[in-house]
């Protein structure tokens, strides 16, 4: 009896001891050597995978982070700038900033300025409706408000606004990511430099036809009548194909453009009201009217 | 047993309202808007400026490389502008804008009904006429027919097969052109013939047309090679691999062409149109139309000049209904609606129906019952409740590896369920994101 239990732990410990040199050897032999500094740059990122670094997760951002000679066109856009520091500390290479920036919809094709001329029934789809045809309302660029940007959003930073019926971002919740631009299938999401309190102006319309189609179609349409190039002092808007793009690189916010817009195209968001002029820039009524996103 | 495809198919109500109706012509319009990318490939070059003249079945625009078509004035007239305009798709597109003066045509174009039997000219020259005519698919998909005519080197065309189904619903606009130009669509065909070099060439038609089939056979009778073959009803047969699978029992793999399996596919229309080309240098500029519909006061089929606005048919037709629900570019199967009639016909318009509010609603979406009806009927032999649902999770990978490119689009699988779901539209999702996927890889 004694024997046998002796036997059985004489002959599995031998068995595991040949088993572990083996495997030890083989361990030694096939050892794929891993760069300690992609996991501690993979920490140092937000662990978010969205794929708005333009790679399939935050391991493969590391990955290829730790393989580059220099993070020049490597950014995280949701860690943001300090993410992106820390991983230079890792790597001890220099970090390369860039301004955050936030996703804005370049369209104010409200159901009031836009009504619907047809009505669609199909697959409740972005990228279906807009393969069918231009869209139910009389504008082909516009929003087509079957929340494709919504489904997306990783961040929840996108709610359709049912009586617009257009998205909104959340300036708070948005990080950045990219998603909704390549979701779009009109191509409304652009993604702009963050200013300060998040105020924003650009041209809220896509709408490349010329002025009087533009108008027929939807009443806060860009007409690319070009009175905003002319007003503006920092030449920061261009006119193309009959529509206006203000670079937000140049753009100081003086707010000359939306005032002189016949088809208030030009939005702005985050100031405090236009009439009052006198009012402090830290204003606390910035917060109130930066939920204002229609402003038509 | 009548001959049909072997994979899948649907019955739908054949409906075909219209069928004993005489080809009616149209008054002439006052503007008109031609498109320049009414073809399948790269849309033509406008080659007319504003305040030009034109004659009827002047060139207007040229091709553009190869897979493209030339384009010729329907009407004569000014050119107003050349700018964009709202086409059958909902967008608008470059288009040339005419003025419509007079009818005055091109002297070259021989216009009395005289039938005109022999053709003295050869292959090469065929394909000329055909290639210069702007001569496209007239079935639907508008493909340019110098491109199906020109074999590629080591495949041989066994047969020609001359597509009569009109398998849709309601259109019966190749019905009509069968029983009323029967002689000219046999010279048509038999162009075809000598421009491909084939022998054999069958005309396939459904067997809900027995007037065309009695009629094209006894005619048929006077050519070397061309018969008819009667075939049994189901939808999808004029679809191409469909056809040439019903009429010569041959599968066309998946991916390649029919010229794989020794076949080329036109349609009636086609065929038709390359008659006039050929034998009265007349280019492509009108086509059959059929305007029908349950609530239409006088169905009717109209030989129509393109760019002719969808409005003025439908004037002549009776004008739109009040409980007008859709008004379908098309048949009701693969037709797709619009969004506006005034979009001018264009060399693929075979019909314009007209369907009541009742008729054209789409039920509620219900959840997959499982039932596999949908597989059951689709003519490529795939799944499309599975595709459905990849598409709709962006699964491009597997939707490639289950042939989503195969599928043809004819709308069986979403007429059939019984949960009306919006298969189609889903995977026809799938499809253009998996097509991009394929084209950058070629890049």
């Amino acid at each position: 009896m004694n024997t046998t239990i002796l036997y059985t732990i004489l002959s599995l410990s031998g068995l595991g001891a040949t088993s572990a040199i083996v495997l030890y050897f083989v361990a030694q032999k096939f050892k794929v050597y891993e760069d300690p500094r992609i996991d501690q740059a993979e920490e140092a990122l937000p662990a978010a995978n969205c794929g708005g670094c333009g790679f399939a997760g935050c391991r493969n951002f590391a990955e290829a982070c730790v393989k580059a000679d220099s993070l020049e066109g490597l950014y995280c856009p949701v860690g943001g700038n300090d993410a992106m520091t820390a991983i230079a500390g890792i790597l001890g290479r220099d970090a390369i900033g860039m301004d955050p920036q936030v996703a804005v919809l370049r369209c104010n094709g409200t159901c009031e300025v836009r009504p619907k001329t047809t009505l669609y029934d199909g697959a409740s789809s972005c990228t279906i409706a807009s393969a069918l045809y231009g869209g139910d309302t009389g504008c082909q660029y516009g929003c087509l408000g079957l929340a494709d940007c919504v489904t997306v959003c990783k961040f929840d930073a996108l709610h359709m606004n049912p009586e617009t019926g257009l998205p909104e971002v959340d300036d708070a919740k948005c990080t950045a990511c990219g998603a909704c631009v390549t979701a779009c299938p009109k191509n409304l999401f652009e993604l702009r430099k963050r200013a300060k309190k998040d105020r924003k102006i650009y041209v809220a319309c896509r709408n490349t036809d010329k002025g009087g189609i533009a108008k027929k179609s939807c009443a806060v349409a860009c007409i690319g009548c070009g009175k905003c190039v002319k007003v503006c002092p920092f030449e920061a808007i261009t006119l193309e194909n009959s529509l206006a793009f203000i670079d937000a690189d140049k753009c100081k916010l003086c707010r000359k453009c939306t005032q002189e817009c016949p088809t208030q195209s030009i939005i702005e968001i985050g100031f405090p009201p236009a009439k009052d002029k006198t009012a402090t820039p830290d204003d606390t009524q910035t917060s109130a009217t930066q939920q204002e996103n229609t402003n038509s | 047993m009548l001959k049909t495809f072997s994979k899948g198919g649907v019955h739908p109500p054949e409906n075909k309202l219209s069928a004993n109706k005489p080809i009616q012509e149209l008054g002439l319009p006052t503007h008109v808007t031609i498109p320049l990318g009414m073809h399948l490939g790269v849309p033509a070059k406008a080659i007319v400026q504003k305040g030009d003249t034109v004659k009827v079945g002047q060139l207007i625009a040229e091709k553009n490389g190869f897979v493209s078509a030339n384009i010729h004035s329907p009407y004569s007239g000014k050119v107003a502008k050349i700018d964009k305009a709202l086409d059958a798709s909902g967008y608008t597109r470059d288009a040339i804008f005419i003025d419509v003066e007079g009818d005055e045509w091109m002297d070259t174009i021989d216009r009395s009904d005289a039938l005109k039997i022999t053709c003295e000219l050869s292959p090469e020259e065929i394909l000329q006429r055909i290639s210069e005519a702007g001569i496209v698919g007239l079935g639907g998909a508008t493909f340019p027919s110098h491109v199906k005519l020109a074999v590629p080197r080591g495949k041989t065309a066994e047969y020609l097969i001359i597509n009569g189904v009109e398998c849709e619903p309601y259109l019966t606009a190749d019905h009509v052109l069968m029983m009323e130009k029967a002689e000219e669509l046999l010279v048509g065909i038999h162009i075809l013939q000598k421009g491909l070099q084939v022998e054999k060439a069958i005309i396939g038609i459904e067997n809900n047309k027995p007037d065309a089939i009695a009629k094209l056979s006894e005619l048929a009778k006077k050519y070397t090679g061309i018969r008819v073959q009667a075939l049994k009803v189901q939808y999808p047969q004029g679809g191409e691999k469909q056809l040439i699978n019903a009429v010569i029992g041959r599968e066309v793999p998946s991916g390649a062409l029919p010229i794989e399996v020794g076949a080329v596919v036109f349609n009636v229309g086609t065929a038709y149109a390359v008659y006039e080309a050929v034998q009265k240098n007349k280019p492509l500029f009108e086509r059959i139309v059929t305007v029908t519909g349950k609530s239409v006061k006088e169905t009717a089929n109209f030989k129509v000049r393109i760019g002719t606005p969808v409005s003025q048919l439908i004037e002549k037709a009776g004008g739109l209904p009040d409980d007008t629900g859709k008004v379908i570019n098309g048949g009701p199967m693969m037709g797709k609606a619009l969004a506006s009639t005034e979009v001018p016909i264009v060399k693929g318009s075979s019909g314009i129906l007209i369907m009541k509010q009742t008729e054209a609603q789409r039920k509620p979406v219900e959840p997959c019952i499982r039932c596999a009806k949908c597989v059951s009927v689709c003519p490529m032999g795939l799944e499309p409740y599975l595709l459905m649902s990849m598409g709709q999770k962006g699964l491009h990978e597997r939707l490639e590896r289950d042939k989503v490119m195969d599928c043809i689009e004819c709308g069986s699988c979403s007429y059939i369920c019984p949960s009306s779901r919006p298969l189609l539209d889903y995977i026809r999702l799938g499809k253009s994101e998996v097509g991009k996927i394929i084209r950058s890889r070629k890049k």
